[in-house]
């Protein structure tokens, strides 16, 4: 039909993602303030609300205090919201509400371009909460300076990942209550069973293929390598399959998105 | 060189043939008007001169490039104002002009002093902290027709731009269109408004179900399809319908009402204001929507 094309592909993308820019900083405070007060609110609550109830967890052959633990996942998730939440629900209303994609195809840029500039945007939007929430948990120790940097960059890639799903749901789902579906069938059981609040360990033999097969999962490992200095798995498989994801769901978001755009 | 050079052009929705092997030609500097009822194709044409929608068979051709092949070169040199309003209603009147002129690869210093230009233009001034869902209709119209001319466009294509409007808005944007003509600017314009496209348009063509009914200058095609004076005379007896069959003049019979085409010289004219204007007859010269609806028909569409 209409393949995408490698040649409609070009460094434009970064007028469109400038344009995100301008609207994110119009409302800086929101999009401020929740990465910076998040993670308090979860260290608070689970620091003080759990600590009764759990001594502690054991990972990656090392005991640690819960909130140790659960710190790092609480970046990467944060990651995963931000940028799936930006290539769903915001992506759609631009391109069904806004006809914003409308107005941008009567300009030399590509449906592809337009594609690629919201996926970059919302990977970069993951890395500045990511960043944001840094500035909290250094402080605090839960992330040591200087290698928890290291999570921004990291954001980034994860945040393409998830953005690239996000934008194939996009390209695919007929109307925007519909998003509830795949949270509620993907995200979800991601966010549960990532190893982000217990570890992979507590969960069944059955079951135990399944925080493999989540890009958060990786993620989090990631992460918490970066945070504390040590993690369960191997950070070469964790990026390449993150790698992975991304490219599996960016080439399919870029194919269901054309496909519905062009008319 | 022909600006656009449409030939047999097809465009399919699936099975639906919204667009049926259209063929025109517009020139440079020349203000083209593209008519149609509701549903006739007018902005599935459009759409494929702006390669937003791929041509199904055929050949479009703008500024002599192939849009299949050079789309980003042709849309480098066009402007267009959509049909739907696609304004960036996360932006502020002036940074829709900025934002907008930078997707054009623009410089920045350019698209500056373009965005001053044309706030100034189109008096938007004063506006130009305003958030786009706070204007009006007429602002949000003048807003994209500014919008449309930011990359300083060879061709300006313009779909409806004046519906909706009210009658002061539709006179200041015509103002503006017209000074544009001055300026050399190709036009392509499409509307439901047949006193715009009978004022504005040089050369225009109407369709109908996707294909072409007929083409020509405005003035032409009143004198071929309609005429230069009409007569219409309400509820008319049988004795006029007698007259206008045995001297076989060229009318159009809507039961209540009949429509009489005449000539320039007025013989005819006096003759039916003699005999048959007892009741209710109004004279006066032919225009496009003559030509309209005896070419389109007068059901309703869609
Ligand atoms: N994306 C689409 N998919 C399927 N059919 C479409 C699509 N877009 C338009 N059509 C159909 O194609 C026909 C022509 O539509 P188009 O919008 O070109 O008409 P138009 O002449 O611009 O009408 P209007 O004066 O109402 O704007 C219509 O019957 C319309 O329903
Ligand atoms: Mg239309």
């Amino acid at each position: 039909m209409n393949p995408v094309q490698l040649n409609a592909i070009s460094l434009r993308f970064r007028h469109i993602w400038y344009r995100n820019l301008i609207t994110y900083r119009r409302i800086w405070r929101v999009n401020f303030l929740v990465p910076l007060l998040e993670p308090g609110f979860y260290i608070l609550a689970f620091g003080l609300g759990f600590s009764g109830l759990i001594n502690g967890v054991e990972y990656a052959g090392k005991h640690l205090v819960y909130t140790r633990f659960m710190a790092p996942a609480l970046v990467a998730t944060a990651c995963m919201w931000n940028s799936f939440f930006e290539t769903t629900y915001t992506s759609f209303v631009r391109m069904y509400y806004q006809k914003t994609f409308d107005g941008i195809l009567a300009t030399p840029i590509s449906i592809e371009e337009i594609i690629i500039a919201e996926v970059v945007w919302a990977a970069s939007k993951a890395a500045a909460a990511v960043a944001l929430m840094l500035l909290v948990l250094m402080p605090l120790g839960y992330a040591d300076f200087p290698r928890a940097l290291m999570c921004i960059p990291l954001a980034f890639l994860g945040g393409i990942a998830f953005a690239a799903v996000g934008i194939f749901f996009t390209g695919v789902i007929p109307t925007i209550d519909m998003f509830n579906l795949p949270i509620f069938l993907f995200i979800t059981p991601m966010f549960l069973f990532s190893g982000t609040f217990f570890p992979v360990a507590g969960i069944a033999k059955w079951a135990a293929i399944f925080p493999l097969i989540f890009p958060l999962y990786h993620l989090v490992e990631l992460t918490r390598f970066f945070c504390l200095g040590f993690m369960e798995s191997n950070p070469v498989f964790n990026l390449v399959y993150l790698l992975l994801f991304a490219s599996v769901f960016g080439g399919l978001g870029l194919v269901f998105m054309k496909r519905r755009l062009i008319k | 060189m022909n600006i656009i050079e449409a030939n047999q052009v097809v465009k399919r929705y699936g099975a639906f043939t919204a667009v049926d092997g259209i063929s025109f030609s517009i020139q440079s500097g020349e203000f083209f008007g593209l008519l149609g009822p509701n549903g006739a194709g007018k902005t599935s044409a459009i759409r494929m001169i702006y390669g937003f929608s791929p041509v199904t068979s055929g050949q479009m051709r703008v500024f002599g490039l192939d849009i299949a092949q050079d789309w980003r070169r042709i849309r480098s040199r066009l402007g267009v104002c959509q049909q739907e309003n696609t304004l960036d209603p996360d932006l502020t009147v002036e940074l829709n002009l900025l934002i907008y002129g930078r997707y054009f690869d623009k410089p920045k210093a350019q698209v500056r002093q373009r965005t001053e230009e044309l706030l100034t233009f189109f008096a938007l001034n004063n506006k130009r902290q305003a958030k786009v869902m706070e204007l009006s209709g007429g602002l949000a119209r003048r807003l994209q027709l500014a919008r449309a001319l930011i990359a300083d466009p060879d061709l300006l294509i313009l779909d409806e731009p004046t519906t909706g409007l009210d009658p002061q808005s539709r006179h200041q944007v015509w103002d503006r269109l017209l000074e544009l003509k001055k300026g050399g600017l190709t036009m392509l314009l499409t509307t439901h408004y047949m006193d715009e496209a009978e004022s504005l348009c040089d050369r225009l063509l109407i369709m109908d179900h996707g294909q072409i009914v007929t083409q020509g200058r405005p003035r032409g095609l009143i004198t071929e399809h309609a005429a230069e004076n009409v007569i219409e005379i309400e509820g008319p007896g049988p004795d006029l319908k007698t007259y206008i069959k045995e001297n076989a003049i060229k009318h159009d019979d809507l039961g209540e009402r009949i429509i009489i085409y005449t000539q320039a010289d007025g013989r005819l004219a006096e003759e039916v204001r003699r005999k048959f204007c007892m009741g209710s007859c109004l004279f006066r010269t032919g225009n496009l929507e003559d030509v309209f609806l005896r070419l389109t028909g007068r059901e309703l569409r869609e």
